[in-house]
């Protein structure tokens, strides 16, 4: 399309300010007016992972210097509140009873200022009784120790209790020459937005009002509402500090606010600190597979077979669903393979929850394909890169089925597979690696290969807007969606003005507030671009047309005869351009007709299945297991893209993150459920020294299923290069007989792999 | 006691508590909200701000060790609504997402350069192990700031 701003590498607008003043995050809130006197909040936490609560003794506490007030469930009468996702899994806000993991929220202390808190937080005895510990998935999954007694089982969620089939014998790769198994982990990581979490409340004219760092305020809402019927709440969303996944949903300490700024008679404002959100904040990942994989000599894979146990951590919250909602159903990856079987167990232990993190059980499906793949590989003999086009699902431009019964949209995995191998000069990186292997060299070269699918927008399918033209011509987009660093202002507003033609700069966005926007499914899952975008998409349109017809009657002409002139944001009878309409002034004459607005619900075809294939290089130190990541070349499709800065910034952040998770990042228990990575100098949060030069080789493959031709990227980066850099690690290595090594590949893993 | 600080050019003075950390001093009594806390270990670097020229972490730092010293945080560093070459070198480079730690960020990349004009690609990366972001992946940032030394 000529002279179109779409795909053109456009600025953010959204920079200015948070470079010269920084963003008004939930805690910057100076000068909200309804907060005015608001006192502080500061939670209690176990300190035991699992234990009986005898009591709780605040006398003490009470008496510390700015203490207005201190709550517990029974205070408060709390009831309890039942998981989505399996009704025999109960617990309160604020823990009764029973303490189920480190770091969980016991009672809430209301200060004057906010440091009073946490002083008086150490004055709180809490009476313990304390119980078996269970950290270890397997343990849970055999313990007569239940942590959820009337669940009547550790196992809270199974994908046949959910009617998927069960995994077979031996006779499942009966035809196979070879068959390889494998137990892989899928650590436990914190996904660590910068900001954490915060939340402020005001009960004004006997209606909650509740700000909070969230990805999604309308789902806040509805939880809050749940909790408190009473409560009617509006949700507002400042600037979020990042979510990853990871603030989807609202907490307990969260959603227990409303009542207690009830209790106390005052607004309230809280504020973790990094140490307890590293507790408390939902972690990610955390799957146990076990894989089988079967095939002929000559490199074809003939049947694989998954079995995850996934750790649901201490509450049964999405984190338990991921692995038969998303893991499953992308087990067989980029692959033509014609058998698959997948069970699914998530099983409830001592730890912290686990919620969505950065591709929420699609990495997890991608890595245990891929390693299942390298393994293979390693078996026959094979190289990675040609094990893996002997296998890819040929080009389709059609839905594509798999064995495990998901469908695909479209697909082209060898053209990926070649760019990346090219831009990498993969044959010239293999010939260097057999260079150092021959002189032994002390350093040696690792390349890993990955090849992924995932699915983006899975689980919803539409999402709202609406734009509204103001006389001074300028115009407000209002998005479902919900912005915490992907650049909606941006993009939203070039949509928004490639159709009417009103300058990108006189366009705001507005999203993340419950009673301006009442219907919004929020950010998440890749989701945003191709639902949201595509609903600014298409109310634009139909603002246009509402316009016309607005202009035709001022111009006194028949609608098919006004056109719009993009250029100067004016209508005019075609050929007589002298005379038109701006899109100020139709606005004004809209005025009794309650301006010139359209809302749009857009409702796509489908979730969409974003591809690529990575290249990982690393550099192994024998010598101490160190790892250096030296680089990623990456091809990622997304559909068609609407802005390649974006892309770009999304992609980059995605492979920090599945670089870390290969090489750093593991969030640890000791066997009493205690913390050993609970704040960040402990925690191996990725830094610049560590992430890889990157290389990121476009491709794009548009997808039918939305008029913009998108599909999601915020998570293909993690997704794709994790796999391709844990493979890369072991490659290395694996001259010296090393077939696997989980993750994070430390130097002491990576040092014990080389020397056992 | 009382604290006297002066901050982007403005005399501050406040009675406070020993214990009250500079990056407290300055969001809770100067008001100056653009300094993040991202951390409570001396970690992130969010907080990182100029104290007499030099890019310190302000919650490594009590506000009574600043008195009589002068501050610039990210609000100080435009000038007459002109963004310094590094917001601008962000912005070009698409060196920030979510915007927590953009403000520690150009603080620490700008005292960076102060101390090496010219820095190599590791350098800067070595230059920024303190200041942790998790949105950009910190390719965009590197570049944002390699860029700003170019001018």
């Amino acid at each position: 399309m000529a002279g179109s701003i779409l795909g053109n590498r456009v600025l953010r607008k959204e920079d200015p300010k948070f470079l010269t003043t920084g963003g008004v995050y939930v805690d910057d809130m100076q000068n909200e007016p309804l907060l005015q006197g608001a006192a502080h909040v500061t939670f209690v936490r176990s300190q035991l992972a699992h234990a009986i609560i005898n009591g709780i003794d605040i006398s003490a506490a009470l008496e510390a210097p700015g203490v207005i007030a201190i709550h517990t469930a029974e205070s408060l009468n709390l009831a309890p509140e039942a998981s989505s996702y399996n009704p025999g899994v109960t617990r309160t806000l604020l823990a009764s009873g029973r303490v189920r993991y480190v770091g969980e929220p016991v009672a809430v202390i209301v200060t004057e200022q906010a440091n009073q808190g946490e002083d008086a937080a150490d004055l709180v005895v809490i009476d313990y009784e304390p119980l078996e510990v269970l950290v270890d998935l397997e343990h849970a999954m055999e313990s007569s120790t239940l942590i959820y007694p009337d669940a009547g089982s550790n196992v809270a969620v199974d994908s046949t209790v959910w009617g998927m089939p069960d995994v077979t014998g031996d006779e499942f790769f009966a035809d196979c020459d070879v068959v390889v198994k494998g137990r892989y982990v899928n650590q436990r990581v914190a996904p660590c937005p910068l900001e954490v979490r915060g939340s402020a409340v005001a009960w004004v004219d006997g209606r909650l009002y509740q700000w909070i760092s969230t990805q999604h305020a309308q789902g806040v809402r509805d939880q809050i509402n749940k909790s408190d019927a009473t409560s009617n709440v509006r949700v507002i969303t400042p600037d979020v500090g990042g979510g990853f996944g990871a603030k989807i949903s609202a907490y307990p300490e969260e959603i227990v606010l409303g009542r207690v700024a009830q209790a106390v008679g005052r607004p309230l404002r809280w504020r973790e600190t990094r140490s307890e959100s590293m507790l408390a904040l939902g972690h990610g990942r955390a799957q146990l597979q076990y894989i089988t994989i079967g095939g002929s000599r000559d490199g074809k894979v003939l049947a694989y077979r998954l079995e995850a146990i996934q750790d649901s951590g201490a509450f049964v919250d999405v984190g338990a669903v991921l692995a038969p909602a998303c893991t499953r159903p992308m087990s067989s990856g980029v692959y033509a393979i014609p058998k698959i079987e997948c069970r699914t167990k998530s099983v409830v232990t001592n730890t912290t929850p686990i919620v969505a993190y950065r591709g929420a059980g699609r990495p997890e499906a991608t890595a245990a394909i891929e390693r299942a793949m390298d393994m293979f590989a390693a078996e026959i003999g094979m190289d990675a890169a040609e094990v893996r086009r002997k296998n890819l699902i040929p080009k389709f431009m059609q839905p594509h089925s798999t064995a495990i019964g998901q469908e695909y949209d479209v697909g082209d995995y060898e053209v990926a597979l070649d760019k990346v191998l090219t831009a990498a000069n993969y044959s010239a990186l293999r010939k260097e690696q057999a260079a150092r292997r021959q002189r032994g060299d002390r350093h040696q070269l690792g390349i890993g290969v990955s090849v992924y699918v995932e699915i983006t927008s899975g689980g919803t399918n539409h999402e709202d807007a609406r734009i509204e033209v103001l006389p001074d011509g300028r115009a407000i987009v209002y998005t479902g969606t919900s912005p915490h660093g992907q650049g909606h202002v941006t993009a939203w507003s070039m949509i928004a003005s490639e159709h009417t033609g009103i300058p990108m700069d006189k366009i705001d966005v507005v999203w993340g507030d419950t009673d301006i926007i009442p219907d919004g499914l929020g950010t998440y899952g890749s989701r945003s671009l191709q639902l949201g975008g595509a609903a600014v998409h298409q109310t634009a349109q139909k603002l246009v047309e509402l316009a016309r017809s607005v202009a035709a009657s001022a111009l006194e002409a028949a609608d098919a005869d006004v056109v719009l002139d993009k250029s100067r944001g004016a209508f005019h009878v075609a050929g007589t351009p002298a005379v038109a309409v701006t899109w100020g002034e139709l606005s004004a004459r809209r005025a009794t007709e309650g301006g010139l607005a359209i809302a749009e619900r857009f409702t796509s075809g489908g979730a969409t299945f974003p591809f690529g294939a990575h290249v990982a290089v690393v550099e192994v130190d024998t010598e101490t297991g160190k790892v250096t990541h030296l680089k990623q070349v990456a091809c990622d499709d997304a559909g068609t893209v609407l802005n390649p800065l974006l892309l770009e910034g999304q992609i980059h952040g995605g492979i920090a993150q599945g670089s870390a998770q290969a090489l750093l990042e593991e969030f640890v228990y000791d066997e009493d459920g205690n913390p050993k990575t609970g704040n960040l100098a402990e925690y191996a949060f990725i830094s610049a020294v560590e992430v890889p030069r990157i290389e990121l080789v476009s491709m794009e493959t548009p997808t039918p299923r939305n008029p913009l031709g998108a599909k999601g990227v915020g998570e293909s980066g993690t997704i794709g290069s994790t796999p391709a850099v844990q493979s890369a690690v072991v490659d290395a290595v694996s001259h010296l007989g090393v077939r696997h090594i989980d993750m994070p590949t430390t130097p002491e893993r990576v040092w014990r792999a080389i020397n056992q | 006691m009382k604290v006297s600080i002066t901050i982007n050019g403005s005399e501050h003075s406040h009675e406070v508590e020993p214990r009250t950390l500079l990056v407290h001093y300055i969001r809770e009594h100067a008001h100056l909200t653009g300094t993040n806390i991202g951390c409570d270990t001396s970690s992130c670097g969010a907080c990182t701000v100029h104290l007499d020229g030099e890019a310190v972490k302000s919650c490594t730092i009590l506000a009574a060790q600043a008195d009589g010293g002068s501050v610039t945080t990210i609000e100080g560093l435009s000038k007459n609504g002109e963004m310094h070459p590094m917001q601008k070198a962000f912005m070009d480079n698409h060196g920030l997402q979510c915007g927590f730690c953009t403000p520690g960020m150009v603080m620490a990349a700008i005292g960076l350069l102060n101390e090496n004009p010219k820095p190599t690609e590791d350098e800067v990366r070595l230059g920024l192990e303190g200041n942790l972001c998790r949105c950009t992946g910190y390719h965009n940032i590197v570049k944002s700031v390699l860029a700003a030394a170019k001018k």
